[in-house]
């Protein structure tokens, strides 16, 4: 599997945030986006998970296989919002990505386990704090099965100890012959990751 | 498929109340007219079925513009997009659709036998008003999810969508409330503006849903 993108180019409003983005991504490999805010990070990434158009360039997916054909098929989308919902119980929440995503993975109790919830599945979300619901998010990452992790700002609200916890689960996908790519202001622990810069 | 729709009825039922704000909104609508038009009996009968139609039209628009907010706010439409290689767009928007009217709209037609005897409505016309509607809202609900499709962005959407929802909402209004009055009055028919007021239903069961996942494609 191989994440390919070239000669990308992305704009907001109207204005071109950056030109010329190429990048190749193997299976097991990680690539960290830094840059100052306003840069396009965000901006890359959601190109990127076919969230937005590309100004110019191509993005694809190559040997995804039926499961997979395209960049947004094969991602695990974690943005700013959590997507969880407050109404609802952390369980129940994870139980319906778990379903409406497919290929499923850990079980929902593995997962929160994994991400150091485990027991408190029957809280509802709105009662977590910032960072225990973005370790909830997180948790979303492992309950379905998809190869390539777009994270942006992953880290954010997160306590060093969960950050540690964050790092050994991108090295545990990366392992298993997933690959990451991160906006981050902060070091992620992600070894031998490439780095592309962005200037604002 | 299930899954997302078991969400959004619980989200429905159990976050805002949206089924108990329409329903008092109905109950409201309804409760005023007879003071309005004064306690003329028989002219409340008249009206009335026409009354119950435009009360559920406008306390089905209330809750629509949460639709998909709600999902953009916290993130989860991002990945309802992403995931249209696994469940077409179209269907999520329709079963989101169909859980919202679930929660929010049926409620609406429960309550409207009731409300009809406010306003002296005979029985058949209070069956007929309750069949109608429950044939008729879904047409309004999908419509009105094209509408918060194309508002999703806007920090205000929920007048913006009933100016864009209510005129392509005229056709269904205009059969629901003939085949309502078909069933009361003797020379009118009732089968024929029922049926044509279930096809707008189906029709429009295949258009909203395409429209409103075209719009989201696009809401960026």
């Amino acid at each position: 599997m191989r994440l390919i993108a070239e000669a990308l180019s992305g704009e907001r409003h109207a204005e071109t945030l950056f030109e010329g983005v190429s990048l190749v991504l193997d299976a097991g490999g990680a690539l960290v986006v830094t840059g100052p805010n306003g840069a396009g990070k965000t901006t890359l990434l959601r190109i990127l998970a076919g969230l937005l158009p590309a100004a110019g360039g191509r993005v694809s997916f190559e040997e995804g296989g039926e499961d997979f054909p395209t960049v947004a098929a094969a991602s695990h989308w974690l943005g700013t919002g959590n997507a969880m919902k407050s109404a609802l119980s952390l369980a129940e929440n994870l139980d319906f990505w778990r379903a409406f995503l497919g290929n499923p993975l850990r079980g929902v109790e593995e997962a929160l386990d994994a991400v150091g919830l485990g027991g408190l599945g029957h809280l509802p979300f709105a009662i977590l704090s910032t960072g225990q619901k973005r370790r909830a998010a997180i948790a979303r990452l492992l309950v379905s099965y998809r190869p390539l992790w777009l994270l942006d700002e992953p880290t954010s609200g997160l306590d060093t100890a969960s950050e540690t916890r964050l790092a050994e689960l991108m090295a545990a996908h990366r392992a298993s012959g997933g690959m990451i790519v991160a906006a981050t202001h902060l070091p992620l622990g992600l070894d031998g990751a490439q780095e592309l810069r962005m200037w604002a | 498929m299930l899954a997302l729709y078991l969400r959004d009825l619980r989200l429905g039922i159990r976050a805002g109340g949206g089924a108990l704000t329409g329903i008092v909104f109905f109950l409201t609508l309804v409760a005023i007219v007879p003071f309005a038009v004064g306690p003329d009996l028989n002219l409340l009968a008249r009206i009335g079925p026409a009354i119950l139609w435009i009360g559920a039209l406008l306390a089905s628009l209330l809750g629509l513009d949460r639709l998909f907010q709600a999902d953009r706010e916290d993130g989860s439409l991002d990945i309802l997009l992403m995931s249209s290689d696994r469940h077409l767009l179209a269907l999520t928007v329709l079963v989101k659709c169909l859980a919202h009217w679930t929660a929010s709209v049926l409620p609406l037609v429960a309550a409207s036998p009731l409300l009809g005897l406010f306003m002296n409505v005979e029985p058949a016309g209070l069956g007929a008003a309750a069949l109608t509607l429950l044939a008729g809202t879904p047409a309004i609900t999908f419509i009105g999810a094209a509408g918060a499709a194309v508002a999703v962005a806007l920090p205000r959407g929920g007048l913006m969508i009933s100016i864009l929802v209510l005129p392509l909402c005229i056709p269904v209004l205009i059969f629901g409330v003939s085949a309502t009055y078909g069933a009361v009055a003797d020379p009118d028919p009732f089968l024929q503006p029922f049926l044509v007021l279930c096809a707008l239903t189906l029709f429009m069961a295949v258009v909203g849903p395409v429209a409103a996942a075209l719009a989201l494609r696009n809401a960026e």
